[in-house]
């Protein structure tokens, strides 16, 4: 079964953060091994890294169907910074993983525990129904 | 010498994959670097049999492709060692090739598919390991048919084979009573290949590889080895009777059409006899085994040219069997269905209140999705809405849930 995990962590303003340069490679470092790791398990689909919310553009259709585009507001709380998806045997070894990559290593190489968000990928039909 | 390459060389092909594994690693003593090998042969042969022709004897060809790579392979590490220590090779000699396809044993597809089934293994290892090693599949085509990219596939195999290494079971057949117990395992692998490819079938998944027909190709291929077991006969007979009805359970967007609402002139009527016959055969040993049952029950619905014409009484009786040979909360739930479809819906429903003390299904969606028909049936349209919008919000298959909001939306607008 398929998982996504989500890190809603950066905030609008706020996207680089300003750590010590040895934190920062360390976690960097961090987060290539955790994808090493998946990788070498069998795991991992993809994972991306997104860029900073300055780049990130609000866009709707206008009348005629073209694009309108809008900045995105500082006020937003919560930006998704990355996201991974494995492929794993049950829910909870998702959880592991996401238990993980949540305590990434921060400023003074505490672990963050930020908040990653866990959700099902939707399947093709379950057998019982075919 | 060869022959044109034709439709029926792919399946010569991949039946051939595990014969010839099995010499391999016989006689190099290494199942994971044989399996290697054998990969790389098949991939040569996959590209080169179609444009030169297939060759007079296949098994020699593809033995001695897959020889050379294990002796290429076993060079290369001899002169690693060498250089490393600077010591001379203690005469170690490689193994002859010539007489190695005479190293053959009728029971070779058997302890491949017992070591890639291996309880130690978890099942999407055994699942990826399996269709490999045993299927002649290549990583590409498994790493697609899972959506999931070549890279990782490799790795999963990969590790697949260490689990086995490290979990030291031998090559050889295991004895009648290891076979006895680890079939369920085996079995299991198979029916999980079927119905993740029936599963995945749904969808614009065109160019991706069929599961399920290389599930039914594997279990009749098992079935000729393990002719005398009624499981392995009624596993097969559960595949070819729910893939019989294949045609006929999409409709023109690609979305679910359930049994009852089917097309059954779309059936094939070739896929249901042939299950028929062997359940039938099948039961007429000795025990009766949950994969029998179930086959039991697809074969009454197959039976049925209408859904009006639908034997549940029969299936109710067949749910009763299954609740005392193999109870679990998902036999209690289509039990209740089948005792709804005999007795009225009340009675269903009646039933379905002892699952909700269960944690194993109290919040599945099934259960909800169950109780939002039964409902329905009662003319309570209210708690048939709450009911598939609950069971909807709880589904993790698309197309379920795309069917469960519409039953809900169809109510609401009523």
């Amino acid at each position: 079964m398929k998982y996504i995990l989500m890190m809603n962590t950066m905030r609008a303003g706020h996207g680089v953060p300003a750590w010590p340069q040895k934190d920062l490679q360390s976690h960097i470092a961090f987060m290539m091994g955790l994808n090493k790791e998946l990788r070498e398990s069998g795991e991992l689909v993809s994972a991306e890294g997104l860029s900073f919310p300055d780049q990130a553009k609000l866009v709707r259709a206008g009348k005629d169907g073209a694009p309108v585009t809008d900045g995105v507001f500082p006020e937003s709380k919560e930006f998704l910074a990355g996201y991974w998806i494995v492929d794993v045997d049950s829910p909870e070894r998702a959880y592991v993983i996401a238990a993980k990559a949540s305590a990434a290593p921060g400023p003074g190489g505490a672990p963050l525990n930020m908040p990653i968000e866990v959700r099902p990928i939707m399947s093709g039909p379950p057998p019982e129904m075919l | 010498m060869t022959k044109p390459w034709d439709k029926t060389s792919e399946h010569l092909l991949r039946d051939l994959a595990p014969q010839v594994l099995s010499a391999v690693a016989r006689r190099f003593r290494d199942f994971s670097a044989a399996e290697d090998a054998v990969q790389e042969a098949m991939i040569a042969a996959f590209t080169q049999w179609p444009e030169e022709g297939v060759p007079d004897n296949p098994r020699g060809w593809l033995i001695q492709v897959a020889s050379r790579r294990m002796t290429d392979q076993i060079r290369s590490e001899i002169a690693r060692r060498e250089r490393e220590t600077a010591v001379a090779a203690e005469g170690k000699s490689l193994p002859p090739t010539l007489d190695i396809e005479a190293d053959m044993d009728p029971d070779d597809t058997l302890i491949l598919l017992f070591m890639c089934c291996h309880p130690a293994l978890t099942p999407s290892s055994a699942i990826a390991l399996t269709l490999r090693a045993v299927g002649g599949l290549t990583t590409a085509e498994i790493a697609n048919a899972f959506l999931v990219p070549e890279a990782t596939m490799a790795q999963r195999i990969s590790r697949a084979k260490q689990t086995i290494k490290g979990s030291g079971v031998p090559f050889r057949l295991p004895s009648p009573h290891e076979r006895t117990e680890h079939l369920p395992a085996v079995l299991h692998v198979l029916y999980l290949i079927f119905s993740e490819g029936y599963a995945s079938s749904i969808g614009s998944h065109l160019q991706r590889l069929d599961l399920a027909r290389e599930a039914i190709r594997l279990t009749r291929n098992t079935k000729t080895l393990l002719a005398d077991n009624p499981e392995v006969a009624g596993l097969l007979a559960l595949m070819l009777l729910t893939d019989a009805r294949r045609a006929a359970r999409t409709g023109p967007n690609e979305e679910l059409i359930p049994l009852d609402k089917q097309d059954r002139t779309l059936w094939d009527r070739a896929e249901i006899s042939e299950g028929i016959a062997l359940l039938t055969a099948a039961l007429s040993k000795a025990s009766v085994g949950l994969y029998q049952l179930q086959a039991a029950i697809a074969a009454v619905h197959d039976e049925a040219e209408r859904v009006e014409d639908t034997e549940w009484p029969q299936i109710l009786a067949l749910y009763e069997l299954m609740k005392r040979v193999a109870p679990s909360p998902m036999v209690t739930l289509n039990h209740a269905i089948a005792a709804a479809m005999v007795h009225g819906p009340a009675k269903g429903l009646e039933l379905l209140r002892a699952l909700d003390k269960d944690p194993r299904i109290a919040s599945h969606y099934r259960l909800d999705a169950v109780r939002a028909h039964l409902f329905e049936k009662m003319g309570d349209h209210e708690a048939a809405i709450k009911h598939y919008r609950i069971a909807a919000a709880r589904t993790t298959s698309l197309p379920e849930r795309n069917y469960l909001i519409t039953q809900a939306a169809r109510l609401a607008g009523a």
